[in-house]
């Protein structure tokens, strides 16, 4: 039986790993590699690595800390930030990465996902859609902050990006990012019954709970974790850790 | 020397990474004399059917270095997600020629069965024949999988594993030194560890 996927989302500044909170103010958590090493030891589904820099700072990809991380990873791994062409994708397959997560790059240039997916097959490209919602309760697309997008629909931008071969979507729900405070079960439920394609959800996870509510009630394909994996409870130290195997089975039999 | 055929088309990293991990030394290499004489070949894919193929006949010689290495010489070949499916004759996907090593082709995960496709994911499977590549796995063996296509065979003695997604399907075949997996071993921790160590020990 397939069994869904939890993921360890990491994020990296500068060969730093870091931990935010709605993708603001960030903490310095440890070493990334060091953290992919634990991560393998303790069997995760795949990995995530995030660079916040990358796109925040126009920075470049990071490749030899990649290619360190991916030598660390006995699982799938995506990579998300600062891609901008085929040719920086191709360069991170060959180090060893799986996925490529498209973000604010997708939403200037639409056409890199198409481009991606015939390249290297849909099953390499996620699309990382970012939600906000305004103070009148509408939900709009966040690219990074140089990127004025116009307020796109999350809806209609998930149903999009299907259409131009995305493989799969990450969506983040900015607000519960860092806040252990669970995932937006309503905007997953609506971008999951949109499209066809896998959706991981992301943002607010502080239980397994949560995790479980995911993918059951709101139909996630699979979800991804970051503090709640990172720190040993909310508001204390650093403990990397994951569930096991039975306890992941456990969770998921209604 | 393991020799994993470079012919633009696969996640050839992780699969030296993985090499690297057991031990093992392996290169990357589309020159037909490398191929011809290596003591293992693994033939890797991601992506579509029909590029694959094309690439494949881009390099000279590489076909005839391939058959010359596994038919003439019987040397292992392990086939790795595409890879596996190039080694039966056609796939739905594409118009294309594969291999056509072992009888069989590769159609689509039927969506009737109201399963998402692709297949993305850890699956597990169950072992339907013996074989040394498949000696020793663990029984709670698990699989990362993503794949649309998946192999049909015309003799279901060439089949070691299967796995259920909605239907059974093969996700192992073997027939004599020619070997596919329809996973990614090279992405499958200590169980795809354990099947590509039992890979590298033929002879």
């Amino acid at each position: 039986m397939l069994t869904p996927r939890v993921i360890p989302v990491l994020l990296i500044s500068k060969r730093s790993l870091v931990k935010t909170r709605k993708f603001g103010k960030f903490d310095y958590v440890g070493d990334p590699c060091n953290t992919a090493k634990i991560f393998n030891e303790l069997e995760v589904d795949e990995l995530i690595v995030l660079d916040i820099g990358a796109s925040r700072y126009s920075s470049s990809i990071n490749y030899d800390l990649l290619k360190d991380m991916a030598s660390e990873c006995f699982m799938p791994l995506a990579y998300g930030g600062g891609i901008k062409s085929i040719e920086d994708a191709e360069r991170l397959f060959r180090l060893g990465v799986e996925k490529v997560s498209l973000n604010s790059s997708c939403i200037v240039n639409p056409d890199l996902i198409g481009g991606l997916a015939r390249t290297f097959g849909s099953q390499a490209v996620i699309v990382s859609i970012d939600v906000m919602r305004r103070t009148n309760g509408s939900r709009f697309v966040r690219g990074s902050l140089s990127v004025n997008n116009g307020g796109l629909d999350p809806v209609a931008w998930a149903t999009e990006v299907a259409e131009r071969g995305a493989g799969e979507i990450l969506l983040t729900c900015v607000e519960r990012e860092g806040s252990w405070s669970g995932i937006d079960l309503e905007l997953v439920s609506e971008v999951t019954s949109a499209v066809r394609i896998p959706v991981i959800a992301q943002g607010g996870v502080g239980s397994l709970d949560d995790v479980r509510r995911a993918i059951i009630e709101a139909k996630a394909t699979s979800v991804g974790v970051g503090s709640f994996f990172v720190y040993q409870k909310e508001g204390c130290g650093i403990l990397v850790h994951y569930p096991s195997q039975d306890e992941l089975k456990e969770l998921f039999v209604a | 020397m393991i020799v994993i055929v470079d012919y633009g088309v696969g996640n050839t990293g992780s699969l030296l990474n993985m090499f690297r991990r057991l031990g093992k030394m392996a290169k990357l290499s589309n020159s037909p004399e490398e191929i011809s004489t290596a003591s293992h070949l693994v033939l890797p894919g991601v992506g579509a059917y029909d590029h694959a193929v094309k690439r494949l006949d881009s390099y000279d010689g590489l076909r005839e270095a391939l058959h010359d290495a596994v038919v003439d010489r019987g040397h292992p070949i392990l086939g790795v997600c595409l890879g596996m499916q190039l080694l039966v004759k056609s796939s739905a996907e594409g118009e294309g020629e594969g291999l056509g090593w072992i009888e069989g082709d590769a159609v689509r995960f039927d969506s009737a069965h109201g399963m998402r496709v692709p297949h993305m994911g850890w699956n597990t499977v169950n072992r339907t024949a013996s074989s040394p590549l498949v000696d020793g796995l663990p029984d709670d063996s698990r699989f990362y999988f993503v794949h649309s296509y998946h192999v049909e065979l015309v003799n279901r003695q060439d089949e070691l594993l299967s796995t259920d997604y909605g239907v059974q399907f093969s996700s192992a075949i073997c027939r004599d030194n020619i070997m596919g997996v329809q996973f990614h071993p090279e992405k499958s921790h200590r169980y795809g560890l354990a099947l590509l160590r039992n890979f590298t020990e033929l002879c």
